[in-house]
Formats: C-alpha cells, structure tokens, sequence
C-alpha cells in the first residue's frame, strides 16, 4: 500500500481512535471487552453491506435498493428456515438470492443504459414492497428450536458474523489491490471512456460489481436475521444511507475511481461507535443524529481538502 | 523599442513568478503602447496564461513591478484588475447564461439605488457599450445563454469596455469561433485599436497575428525571448524563437525502411464519417493523416479501433480479415490507440501512473487474474525512464503531471502492451515542445525497431510536424481520405488546398 492511500485511510481512522477515547475517558465501562465486542458486533451488518457498497462506488456507481435487499433477502431467509432447509444450503441460497437482486440493478443500469441512481431508487420501494407482499407485512419469526444461527450474531465470544466480516474485508481489499477484476473496478470508476479505449469489458465489470454488491447484501441479511431471530420485511429502513455514509467516510469518492474497504470498515465502525458511546451516556437518540451526520459532512470536507492539495 | 516622450500603456518589468520547484515566469519584461495591438505568442507551458494571470491580478507576482500608463498597478483580483483599467476575454466565456445581455455586461458593477438596481442607468451603459458592436442578435434584454457564440463573447467584450477598460487581453479568442465570425471580431478590433485601446492578443495562429498586430512579443519557458515588429519578421524566425531550437533538430529521423503490408483498410465508412478511407500501411513507416477538425479524421481511427460502428468497408490485420470489432479485440490483434481527448478518455486521472500505463495488458502481469503490483510498478519504471516522464515514481497519481508527461504515459501505454499499429491521434496537443521533441523521438524509435518495426497512424492539425515525422500523408476531407503519398512528393499548400476542398481528395 503506498503512502498516499494510507493517507487517506488514517483519517477516518484516527477519527475512530479519538471517538473511542473520548468515550472511554467519559465512562471507562466503554474500553470493557463487551462493550468493544459490541460494537464490532453491532457493524457487522453495515459493515459487510458497506463492502459491497464500496466495490460499487469505486466503480462509480450507487446502490439504494441495499435496505430493501436486505429485508427482501432476510424474509427469504428466514422462511427458509422456518421450512427446514439445511442451513449452508440456507446460507448459499440467501447470498445467491442477494447477488440475483444486485445483478437485476446492474443489468438494468447497463442493459438500458440508465443512471444506476434512479435504477436503485426503483429498486429500492420494488424489493421492498415485495417483501411485504410475500409475508403480508408481518415477520417471519425463528422456530425457537433453531439454535444454528444464534452463533454467528449472539451469545458468547467473538460471533462467527465478526470473522467473517473481517475476512472479508481481507479478501476484498486484497481483490481490489492485486486482481485484474479488482484493477478494472477502480478504471471504470474513474474514467470509464479510458475502460472502453482499453478494451475492459465495461458492462460485464459493472454488472459483476452490482452482483457482488447483492450477494453481500444477501449475506448482512443473514446477519440481520441471526441477530433478530426474524425476517422482518420492514428492517433496515434507510440502512442504504448508513452505508453509502460508511463508504464515504472511509474515504471513498461517489464520482467514483476512489475507495476503499477498510475504510468502509473503519468509517462503519465510527459510527456504531458514536451511537454505543451516545447511548451510554444517555445522549437523546435524536442528538445522536445530528452528530453523525455532522462527521459524515466534516469526512466529506476533509477528503475535499485532501484532494484539493493531491 | 519605445520613444521616450510615449508613456506604455502598460510596463510589466521583471515579472517573477514560481509555484513550488516551477518556475513559471522567469524574469519577464512587456511593454504595450497605446493604441496597439501586441501579440503573445509561445508554445502552450511557455508561461503565457501565467504572465496573463499576474496582469489580471489572479496570481500575485512574486517579483517585478507593474505600470499602468504610469502609474504603478498591482491588482489583487480580476475585478480589481478591470476597475483599474485591464479587461481580460477569456477562451472559455465567463457569461451568466441565465441573465439578460445587459445583466451580464454590469454584472459585478451594477448600478443601484439603495438597494435596487437602477435598471434605467444600467440599461444605458449596456448600450453605451454595445454600440461599439454591430451584431444582429445582441439585444439588451436577450437571454446571454441563447445567444451565439460570438455573441457571448461581444458580451464579455461589452462588460470591460462598460468599465472603461483601456487594456484588453484576448486569449485566443477565434479559437471557438466561425470564419464569419472571426472577421466580424477582427474589425471590432482594429476599431478599438483605432479609439486608443491598447490589446494584448494572444493566439497560436501567425496568420492572426500578422493580420491583427504591430508587435510581437515571443514568450519560452517562462523568459521574453524577443520582442518584434510583425511587419519585418519572418514566420520562420518566430518559429525558431519559440521552439528555441530550428526545425530540423525537432524532428529526429532514422533510416527508415517499409517492410511489409501490416494493415490494410478497404472502402471503410463509418454511420457518418468517415465515408470512404482506403490505405495500405507497412511495417517501419509513419503514416500522418492531414485535415481540418471534423473532417471525418478522429471518426477513422475510432472506427478503425472499434470505437464507433463501422457501416461498410473491409479491414485486414497481419492478412487475418478483422472487420468487425470492439477495441478489446483490436489490442489483441496488436493494435492500440491514443485518444485525442487525453483527459476525457485517454487517461484515468486520479488513478497511478503504473495503472493507467499497464491498464490494457493487466493479464500480463500475473496469473490467474492476480496482478503483481511489484511488477506493475517495475514495468511503469521502465517507461518513466525510457520516455523521461517527469513524476515522484509509478504510484503518483496520473493527475499531478504535466500535459506533456501525460501523454508520455499514454504513449507508454501502447508501448507496454507492445502493439504492432499505433493510432495516435493529435499526440502533442497542448504538451510542452520538450515533451514533443520526447514523443518524435519515441515515434522514430518504434519505426526503425531493428527486429520489429512497427507502424504508427498519426492525426496532426499542424502540418510542419506531420511533415518533419511521417513518411507518407494523406489528407482527409469531408470524410474522404485521399491516397497517402511520400512526403517528397507533396507541399504542405497541397495538402491545405485538398483539406479546405479546393481540391477534390480524388485529384490529390
């Protein structure tokens, strides 16, 4: 990793540490292990979304269909279990589920042509309605003698859910640095006349990255359900703001060309940090959005800056 | 040069100006007089724009002093600038396409009555400043942003003179510009000229400035070479001032022998142009392709390269039949190109420059769709030394350079994938003759490859470097491409005649 993208990454993440500090020095109940444990716990849905998210930015594109995918995904989820189903078989069909919906935006966006913006912003109330009208509007809740899921979001230890998270980001930042795939993703984003005159396959780059992008979705669905015990059509209300903010304050430019996933991961876990530390100290929810919002604002002044001098 | 009892207009005496380890102006001298028109000219890096800038008070000089009839003038910004007395009439027009003409010429000065603007007063002066033009569609209260563009510029024109200002700079202000049009400003110029207003005008077109102006001043990386009267002064002369070097130095050329046919286009036509481009091209030569700006010249190569659709027409490659294509496939079959638009499609700017080198031969640099970036990075060393691209290493952003560096990297692009046609279109646009001189090098090289010779389509709009380069031209005009014929054979005023449609490109 060169100076330069480091850079760009220690400023979310020194925002992280002073958050954290902050906190701790505030109520020192906030450095115990469980408290950390669940905010690692708690990113874990935006934070897989977010990886997703952030392949789909680098290439400069957007997806706010993700809330809705997820509701969509965890009812469908959920309903398998409720049948039975082998839960990795469960896990397979959920993500491919997910990464069905992804490439449903992607191609359309290609396919027609048409601004990815608008394509999700349909998408978005479409998967959404859908999962109402598959479950009638009411949650799907676990058998109580479900107890395979239970790991992955709950109960003691580090969940399975926060590995994965990790891995993944792992494998995605290693993607996106050293792979052809991941290398075409950041040309695309950042001058796709320069894919096409290369000779990248510019759609298929695109409707792979939505793809992905819905898979990961299918995944934090999953998450989403383990952690609820339900498939509620109406969970993750506006959690696409979440993770598109997550995305930007990890660094990552929406014209594209710019990103990355540890600093989706860090900017995540920044704001999950602010809302556990606001919530212990008993801080009014509605304060709680104003700061976020307020980081979210000053991460996109500091990138400006920061570009300004690059 | 001036008489003692004249006061100049303007004085700029050693004008310094350095941004970071640039030295953008030297140590620069520039004397207008009153009621002349001075031109500017020097090749795009050669400090024009900034020394411009410093006169606009857009960049505070770091030395030197300025006089304005006299008196000492040290603006600290455009309005500044004008409310002393200098207009600047920028190539990209600076008008409000949603206000009135007249809104648009007071803009910044507007006359008010308390807080309300005194529509009466501004309404005159908008007029006062109008009547210097005679054009049709300048109504006062016409919408600026559907009006033509020369109309727009009359505008920007109206809005210094209605502040009185008695320097205008014009920074190449035909370059957007009908024939028609061209002549209309010509002779408002000469008007002002004629009522005592100094101009400094800046193009890139000798024509112009032999028409237009009674001196010249020749700028080169960032020093007044030469103040002259235009009236005494050769054409080649200022060429060689400029370029700091004479012709022949500029363009290198090896031993140059053709060798095989590589490629050859039969009858091709575009969905509008091009319309019929027939051409043979061989190994270890340089084919330039002559012709005004949307002659149908960019439209070949693009069609060629897979880029628009072809509609009719046969393309052979290496004696494979290889028509039909997208450009994916023709950097396999060994053809690669480079984009007149570096910007806007050759390059990815806020991406590296070992990225925007090896982005076509990615699979090259590993297996499996993993890259080695270490090799990535080796492989973009190598042409940053071969091509002398000046940046901080690979890994710089493509952005941070300079035009001419730019395109070294796009060059090196092709060079990395190792195709065996290069299509280069327009590629010493807008760069620095230093980087020019680099790029010629770099084409003759790829020609006279001892085991591999390559061939190379080059599009200029500047006919002394197709000539200094190429081994044959052909001229395109409305979509027709006439035979390419050796350089011995032909003149530059053929060329023109065939391109401007004097001659049809059947009778070249």
């Amino acid at each position: 990793m060169n100076l330069r993208s480091l850079l760009s990454l220690l400023g979310p993440f020194l925002a992280l540490l002073v958050v954290y500090t902050i906190f701790g020095l505030l109520d020192a109940r906030f450095f115990s292990p469980v408290v950390t444990m669940n905010i690692l716990t708690q990113t874990v849905i935006v934070g897989t979304a977010a990886i997703g998210m952030t392949l789909i930015i680098i290439s400069g594109g957007i997806d706010l269909s993700v809330g809705s995918m997820i509701a969509l995904t965890g009812v469908f989820c959920a309903w398998l279990v409720s049948l039975g189903v082998d839960p990795t078989l469960i896990f397979l069909a959920t993500i491919a589920f997910g990464a069905f919906c992804g490439a449903c935006n992607g191609g359309l966006s290609v396919g027609l042509k048409l601004l990815p913006f608008i394509v999700t912003l349909g998408t978005m109330q479409v998967f959404r309605g859908l999962a109402k009208v598959t479950t009638n509007g009411t949650p799907i809740n676990l058998p109580t003698n479900v107890t395979a899921w239970k790991p992955w979001m709950q109960g003691s230890g580090v969940p399975y859910g926060v590995w994965l998270m990790l891995v993944l980001v792992i494998f995605f930042t290693w993607m996106l640095r050293s792979t052809r795939f991941g290398r075409h993703i950041y040309a695309v984003g950042s001058n796709e006349q320069t894919a096409v005159l290369c000779g990248l396959a510019v759609p298929r780059i695109k409707i792979l990255v939505y793809t992905i992008g819905g898979a990961m979705a299918g995944l934090a669905a999953i998450m989403n359900m383990a952690k609820s015990s339900q498939g509620d059509p109406t969970t993750a209300m506006g959690l696409e703001l979440d993770v598109i903010a997550a995305v930007v304050i990890g660094g990552a430019s929406l014209s594209g060309g710019v990103g990355s996933v540890v600093g989706a991961l860090v900017g995540a876990l920044l704001m999950t940090t602010i809302r556990s530390g606001c919530s212990m100290m008993q801080i009014p929810s509605a304060w709680t959005e104003v700061i976020t919002g307020a980081i979210i604002v000053v991460a996109v002044i500091i990138d400006r800056i920061r570009h300004r001098k690059g | 040069m001036s008489s003692p009892n004249i006061i100049p207009r303007l004085r700029m005496q050693g004008i310094r100006k350095v941004f970071g380890p640039t030295i953008a102006l030297g140590k620069v001298d520039l004397e207008v007089l009153p009621g002349e028109v001075h031109a500017l000219i020097g090749e795009n890096g050669a400090g024009k724009s900034t020394l411009m800038k410093v006169l606009s008070g857009a960049h505070a000089p770091d030395a030197g002093e300025m006089f304005l009839d006299g008196q000492v003038y040290l603006p600290k910004t455009p309005l500044e600038a004008r409310r002393l007395g200098v207009g600047m009439i920028y190539q990209e027009l600076s008008i409000v396409p949603h206000l009135t003409v007249e809104e648009n010429i007071v803009l910044g000065m507007e006359p008010t009555h308390g807080p309300l603007i005194d529509r009466k007063t501004m309404r005159a002066r908008a007029e006062e400043a109008l009547s210097h033009f005679q054009h049709v569609d300048l109504h006062p209260q016409a919408l600026a942003g559907g009006l033509s563009v020369s109309a727009q510029q009359l505008i920007e024109i109206g809005r210094s003179l209605a502040m009185g200002c008695r320097l205008l700079v014009f920074d190449e202000p035909t370059s957007s510009l009908a024939q028609k049009d061209i002549e209309q400003l010509f002779a408002l110029i000469d008007r002002l000229r004629d009522r005592g207003i100094s101009i400094i005008y800046i193009s890139h077109f000798l024509e112009e400035i032999k028409r237009l102006a009674s001196r010249l001043t020749i700028l080169r990386d960032g020093s007044a070479i030469a103040t002259r009267d235009v009236a005494t002064t050769e054409a080649n002369e200022i060429v060689s001032l400029m370029v700091g070097r004479s012709v022949e130095d500029l363009y290198p050329r090896s031993t140059r022998q053709a060798g095989e046919t590589i490629l050859s286009v039969k009858n091709l036509a575009g969905i509008a142009k091009p319309q019929d481009v027939s051409l043979e091209v061989r190994r270890g030569e340089v084919i330039g392709i002559a012709g005004l700006v949307g002659s149908g010249r960019s439209e070949f190569l693009r069609t060629l390269f897979g880029l628009d659709p072809v509609k009719s027409g046969e393309v052979t490659i290496q004696q494979q039949s290889a028509t039909n294509t997208t450009p994916a496939a023709r950097w396999q079959q060994g053809m690669g190109m480079l984009s007149e638009n570096r910007k806007e499609e050759g390059l990815a700017l806020n991406l590296s420059i070992a990225d925007n080198i090896t982005l076509s031969s990615l699979h090259r640099l590993g297996r499996a769709g993993v890259v080695s970036l270490r090799r990535m990075n080796e492989n973009a060393q190598h042409w940053i030394e071969k091509l002398g691209i000046k940046c901080q290493g690979p890994t710089q952003a493509i952005g941070a350079l300079s035009g001419g560096n730019q395109q070294k990297a796009a060059l090196a692009r092709l060079l990395e994938h190792d195709v065996e046609i290069l299509l280069l279109d327009e590629p010493t646009r807008g760069i620095d003759i230093a980087a020019k001189a680099r790029l010629y090098e770099a084409i003759d090289e790829i020609v006279t490859h001892p085991e591999n010779p390559r061939a190379v389509i080059v599009i200029s709009s500047y006919l002394p470097e197709l000539f200094g380069i190429c081994d044959r031209i052909a001229v395109m005009s409305r979509g027709i491409l006439t035979q390419a014929k050796p350089i011995a054979d032909i003149t530059p005023e053929d060329v023109m005649r065939v391109a401007t449609g004097k001659i049809e490109p059947a009778d070249f």
